[in-house]
């Protein structure tokens, strides 16, 4: 691989140990890759946490998680003190919610360990944001910019969304991109990468939120890790919508970029969308295969609910206000446990609207900067869950081990205070 | 005994020898292993239950979350990772996990590797010459 001679002063520790250490994974990395070369970035994700890999124990010092964060984050066997972050890093989604962590269940020894290793990310310069969702608060690339970022979901909303470039990172690649400023020239930075390989024709026009969930957990489960070319959307879809959508595409399949002809960035018609190539593929969404996505992402058969969990990926004002406005007035059921999950800086403006009161009114809890799925925490003796979440409905039944029904908002909210799921595909 | 003689390209570096473990599933490191154990541990997964410690492990590819490199860098931690990985597809997760399993590591190479080694042939590893011998198992 090329390097440029700043590159190269790193890896031979100009810098000190750390960045050295940063810059021989990225190398060898990179070379594991057969990329050329490295570009610059001056944006990265990336979730440091001191106890994802190992049982907690008590971490009496920041020393502690410096040293657990090198060697697991930067492959290193010396522990080293992490120096501040290089370029512009956002920590996305922890292990608990601050303000939550007992009714999640979350034990205090990881619960201290967590606000430890918030200060040192703090310390080193990270932007907390603790969400899946940077592009909610601020973090939104612009057209052609190079990012390093982790966590599926966003990295599908950066590429297709935004035309934005990115792979999807893991935690070491993410955490030497943030110390270095630079991540390997491959994949989705690259134009080749990023046409179309597959052909979606739209027979069933996607509307709702679920119903653009649906299309991306079917068209994620046939094209893989490929790039599907949405053909004949009429109308434009939002935030919500297109959130819900890579999340699901991500889930079913690993699907990195999406276009959808006429309304994504790098796609204002189809010759565009695919280059000079022709697809490999065309695939149809017709009501049989949204009923399929449907029955595939329903693991439930008991109409009486335990849990309900929304807000994955984290939820946007506008849905938290929709929640509001469904659970006015109402109660939740008492078997039920209603969490929804959104960024903290999102909340607090929740907070002062009035919305986050309407919901606790009601019985239900908002939470932050953590999901069931990633810490692995849920309301003690779920038997049945539902969601609102492709995603979550595809990963809850495996990591937490309940059946999950999947539908709407309404649809949840419905069931959260009946206490039965009366859901179905209309 | 037949020797059969692959190129292909270095993932990562070094030499090895070992028993063949082929898969045609892909690898899932999160959710899909279990590194203190150094079994496969995916529900549908036709290796499912079985171990790849010291094996030269044969796949197609990585699939899953990023979290899966730390589950193989976890695995080599507890003395339980594949001793060399031959793979047909890159991403970043295979590449990834090649760099932290610090094991020997190619891909890209001029005949399937699914077809042409089974379950329990030898196979030595040259990673940085691109070369891998393949001795077949006696039937």
């Amino acid at each position: 691989m090329k390097l440029t001679d700043a590159e190269k002063a790193l890896l031979q520790g100009s810098e000190g140990p750390a960045r050295q250490k940063a810059m021989e994974l990225l190398v060898k990395y990179g070379e594991a890759l057969g990329a050329e070369k490295l570009v610059e970035t001056n944006n990265v994700c990336v979730s440091l946490t001191a106890g994802a890999y190992s049982t907690p124990r008590p971490a009496a010092t920041e020393r502690d998680v410096h040293a657990a964060l090198s060697q697991m984050y930067l492959d290193s066997d010396e522990p080293l003190e992490i120096p501040r972050a290089r370029v512009y890093t956002c920590r996305l989604i922890r292990e608990m919610d601050p303000d939550n962590w007992e009714l999640q269940g979350i034990d205090p020894v990881r619960h201290e360990l967590n606000l430890l290793t918030e200060r040192v990310c703090a310390g080193i310069g990270m932007q907390l944001m603790h969400s899946c969702t940077p592009y909610l608060l601020g973090n939104v690339p612009v057209m052609g910019e190079h990012c390093a970022w982790i966590e599926s979901s966003a990295v599908i909303y950066c590429n297709s969304v935004l035309g934005g470039r990115t792979n999807i990172e893991g935690m070491e690649s993410a955490t030497a991109s943030m110390l270095t400023g630079r991540t390997p020239y491959w994949g989705y930075h690259l134009d080749a990468r990023r046409l179309g390989t597959h052909l979606v024709e739209v027979e069933c026009q996607p509307e709702s939120v679920m119903d653009w969930g649906l299309l991306g957990y079917f068209t994620g489960e046939i094209v893989q890790d490929n790039v599907p070319v949405i053909n004949g959307v009429r109308r434009a879809p939002n935030i919500a919508r297109l959130k819900h959508h890579g999340a699901a595409a991500a889930s079913s399949g690993g699907v990195e970029m999406y276009h959808i002809v006429g309304l994504t960035p790098e796609a204002h018609n189809l010759e565009q969308a695919f280059g000079k190539r022709k697809p490999v593929a065309t695939l149809k969404f017709g009501p049989a295969e949204r009923r399929q996505a449907y029955e595939n992402l329903t693991s439930a058969t008991s109409p009486d609910i335990d849990f309900i969990m929304l807000g994955c990926p984290h939820y946007t004002l506008e849905q938290l206000w929709d929640a509001a406005r469904r659970l006015e007035g109402k109660r939740v059921h008492s078997s039920v446990s209603l969490w929804i999950f959104t960024p903290k800086a999102l909340k607090t403006i929740a907070d002062q609207e009035g919305l986050t009161d309407i919901i606790r009114r009601a019985g239900g809890v908002v939470m932050t900067d953590t999901c069931p799925c990633i810490s692995r925490v849920s309301p003690k003796n779920v038997r049945t869950a539902a969601t609102d979440s492709a995603k979550h409905a595809h990963y809850m039944p495996a990591m937490l081990g309940f059946p999950t029904w999947f539908g709407s908002q309404a649809d949840c909210i419905e069931a959260a205070v009946t206490g039965k799921w009366r859901g179905e595909l209309k | 005994m037949k020797k059969i003689v692959l190129h292909g390209r270095k993932v990562v570096g070094g030499v090895a020898e070992g028993e063949a473990l082929v898969t045609r599933d892909t690898i899932s490191g999160w959710g899909g292993i279990d590194p203190v154990k150094g079994i496969i541990i995916e529900r549908r997964h036709e290796l499912c239950g079985q171990s790849f410690k010291d094996k030269v492990l044969v796949f197609p590819g990585v699939k899953g979350s990023s979290g899966g490199s730390g589950m193989f860098h976890r695995a080599r931690h507890a003395g339980t990772a594949p001793k060399a990985l031959i793979f047909n597809e890159m991403n970043t997760k295979a590449a990834l996990i090649a760099v932290v399993t610090h094991v020997p590591a190619v891909t890209g190479l001029d005949q399937d590797p699914l077809k042409v080694i089974q379950t329990g042939d030898r196979v030595k590893i040259d990673a940085d010459a691109g070369i891998i011998e393949v001795t077949k198992k006696q039937s």
